[in-house]
């Protein structure tokens, strides 16, 4: 950080004053809201306010069948559909001990990677709206339509998809959907490079970034920091790599891990995770086996054995934990969630203290929260 | 898998739509089999986890149990913030991240699950602990991770399970002045309170 001059406001006395930021403030990419504290540009403390998108996701999971609880997780990280509903049906079937058929997994983890880059893309896009940089946007948000309206033609859906079943998935691609995420990828890939190019080390956003909210090792451990934040304090922790889960453990991949633990970092990681996902997908579309999607259970009401389990999951944001009880019923009795966003955020007034007004709205945005998951 | 197999053979017999899979393959075998071990699901890295974590834990008077293939044990509430620390501090358990913490509503108490993490080794520990509803009170655990800070919170919100030592537990998802629980089981789906 910019060494902070002891008194910013020369002859006279420090005044403290109160800053209200959010809830609809366009940086805050949600409905948030921070009171800073600040002693001219310098901000002393800052109080959090979350909860307005508060809609009780997981209550109203105990009230539901276990199949319809899929369309709630669409819900709550809803720039990453497919990484929740994932973490999710994983959950329910170690409970029910399912096994999956290896197309299914394959399909699966084809589309969570595809979401991880349309999530990255979209990070890509406001981090450098947050710095002032407006044409990098342009690029990212075009390679994310492209992979939206392949989401489209697989799902039906661009964002609720609703397409992962507990046991499988809901029906089988396109015949062409091979094809057709090879062209988006190849597409993806220019739109990444481009908006790569014209961003990542240009003077202005270095000079925004670098350096800022510095995260030591220790401290992003302590906060409960995961994905790319804590990756960027380099610490080398992906749940992908550290207990491989569904056929993660067939592909070859790396795990960009951050120098500095700035801003700088955080959003550099997650262009290289971008091109990482490429290449998962890229073996994914190779290796992808032929084979039955649809879920061994037909259409049936389930009901899990009771039990509990707990179930995680690389998203984007980082890992999705889900804890499911289940008493024999066909609902589930209780299932906490634990959204990456969320303590990510709880991080934020270590990360804004001491550090300048203007600076918090690139902390906030490299942070990458979605507010749908912080609140439920 | 055998278990598949069975439950394939089960479902045919009884073509009902609403028959789950493991609940007919439940009432098949019937009841008069052993009580399932609790510790079933554990491999043998999970059971020498569990081996070290109730050593670590002996002035707790810990029970061992596991959370699925997760190792866990299950501690009186009074000692919740020291077997934290202890579980922090202990080197062979590591547990620098505090991954999860569950609250779950049985109607006449709450159940506490912590659930942490270690990087390095990468493994994960479950410490469990009951909190009857007449004094629904634990020591917070803000002081050993920062991270419990919006945890406990979220619980005392959505459940009004008391975190002693908590430097603020003013609500965090509700706004100012809600009234009631709405985590409970108790609480009603379909009321609405005027804003």
């Amino acid at each position: 950080m910019t060494q902070i001059p002891e008194n910013i406001m020369p002859n006279s006395e420090p005044v403290e004053m109160l800053l209200n930021m959010g809830p609809q403030h366009p940086s805050t990419h949600g409905v948030f809201r921070m009171v800073l504290w600040v002693d001219g540009e310098k901000i002393v403390d800052v109080v959090p306010h979350i909860g307005y998108l508060h809609r009780g996701s997981e209550k109203l999971c105990e009230g539901e069948q276990y199949n319809q609880v899929i369309t709630l997780f669409d819900r709550m990280d809803y720039i990453a559909n497919f990484n929740n509903e994932h973490v999710y049906v994983r959950a329910v079937e170690k409970l029910m001990g399912l096994e999956v058929s290896e197309r299914s997994e394959y399909i699966r983890v084809i589309l969570c990677e595809l979401n991880r880059i349309a999530s990255h893309m979209l990070f890509i896009a406001t981090m450098g709206l947050d710095a002032g940089a407006m044409t990098p946007s342009m690029f990212c948000f075009r390679g994310r339509e492209r992979i939206q309206g392949l989401f489209e033609s697989v799902s039906g859906a661009r964002m609720m998809h609703n397409y992962f079943r507990i046991g499988g998935l809901k029906e089988d691609v396109p015949d062409d959907f091979v094809h057709q995420v090879r062209e988006v990828l190849d597409l993806v890939k220019k739109d990444t490079e481009e908006s790569d190019k014209l961003l990542s080390f240009n003077e202005i956003f270095l000079a925004r970034l670098k350096n800022i909210a510095v995260m030591s090792a220790e401290d992003a451990i302590d906060f409960g920091l995961t994905g790319p934040c804590l990756r960027a304090s380099g610490v080398d922790y992906d749940v992908r790599k550290a207990a491989p889960y569904s056929v993660y453990d067939r592909f070859d991949f790396d795990v960009p891990i951050g120098l500095d633990g700035d801003c700088w970092d955080r959003y550099y990681l997650r262009v290289q995770e971008v091109y990482q996902s490429i290449r998962i997908v890229e073996q994914a579309l190779e290796q992808l086996p032929s084979g039955d999607v649809a879920s061994s259970l037909g259409r049936r009401l389930l009901r899990p054995p009771a039990g509990e389990v707990y179930v995680r999951g690389e998203n984007p944001r980082g890992e999705l934990g889900v804890y499911l009880n289940s008493d024999g019923t066909d609902r589930p009795y209780r299932i906490k969630v634990r959204p990456p966003s969320f303590c990510n955020l709880s991080s934020l007034k270590h990360m804004l203290k001491d550090s300048w007004i203007a600076d918090s709205v690139v902390i906030l945005g490299a942070l990458d929260i979605v507010l749908g998951e912080v609140d439920r | 898998m055998a278990q598949d197999g069975d439950k394939q053979d089960t479902s045919e017999q009884q073509p009902e739509q609403t028959v789950s899979a493991s609940a007919a393959a439940h009432s098949a075998h019937g009841a008069d089999e052993p009580p399932a071990d609790p510790l079933a699901g554990l491999s043998s890295s999970g059971r020498e986890l569990l081996g070290i974590t109730m050593d670590v834990l002996k002035e707790f008077s810990p029970s061992a149990d596991a959370l699925d293939d997760l190792p866990q044990v299950k501690i009186d509430r009074r000692h919740v913030l020291a077997a934290c620390r202890a579980m922090k501090e202990d080197h062979r358990i590591n547990g620098q991240m505090l991954l999860c913490l569950a609250c779950v509503d049985f109607s006449d108490y709450f159940q506490l699950i912590y659930i942490l993490q270690s990087l390095n080794p990468e493994q994960t520990v479950v410490i469990r602990t009951d909190v009857p509803y007449s004094d629904a009170t634990v020591s917070s655990v803000t002081s050993v991770w920062q991270a419990a800070d919006w945890y406990e919170r979220e619980a005392h919100d959505l459940f009004g399970v008391d975190f002693d030592g908590h430097p603020d537990l003013s609500p965090l998802l509700l706004y100012d002045g809600f009234e009631g629980f709405p985590g409970r089981k108790e609480f009603p789906f379909n009321e609405y309170q005027e804003f």
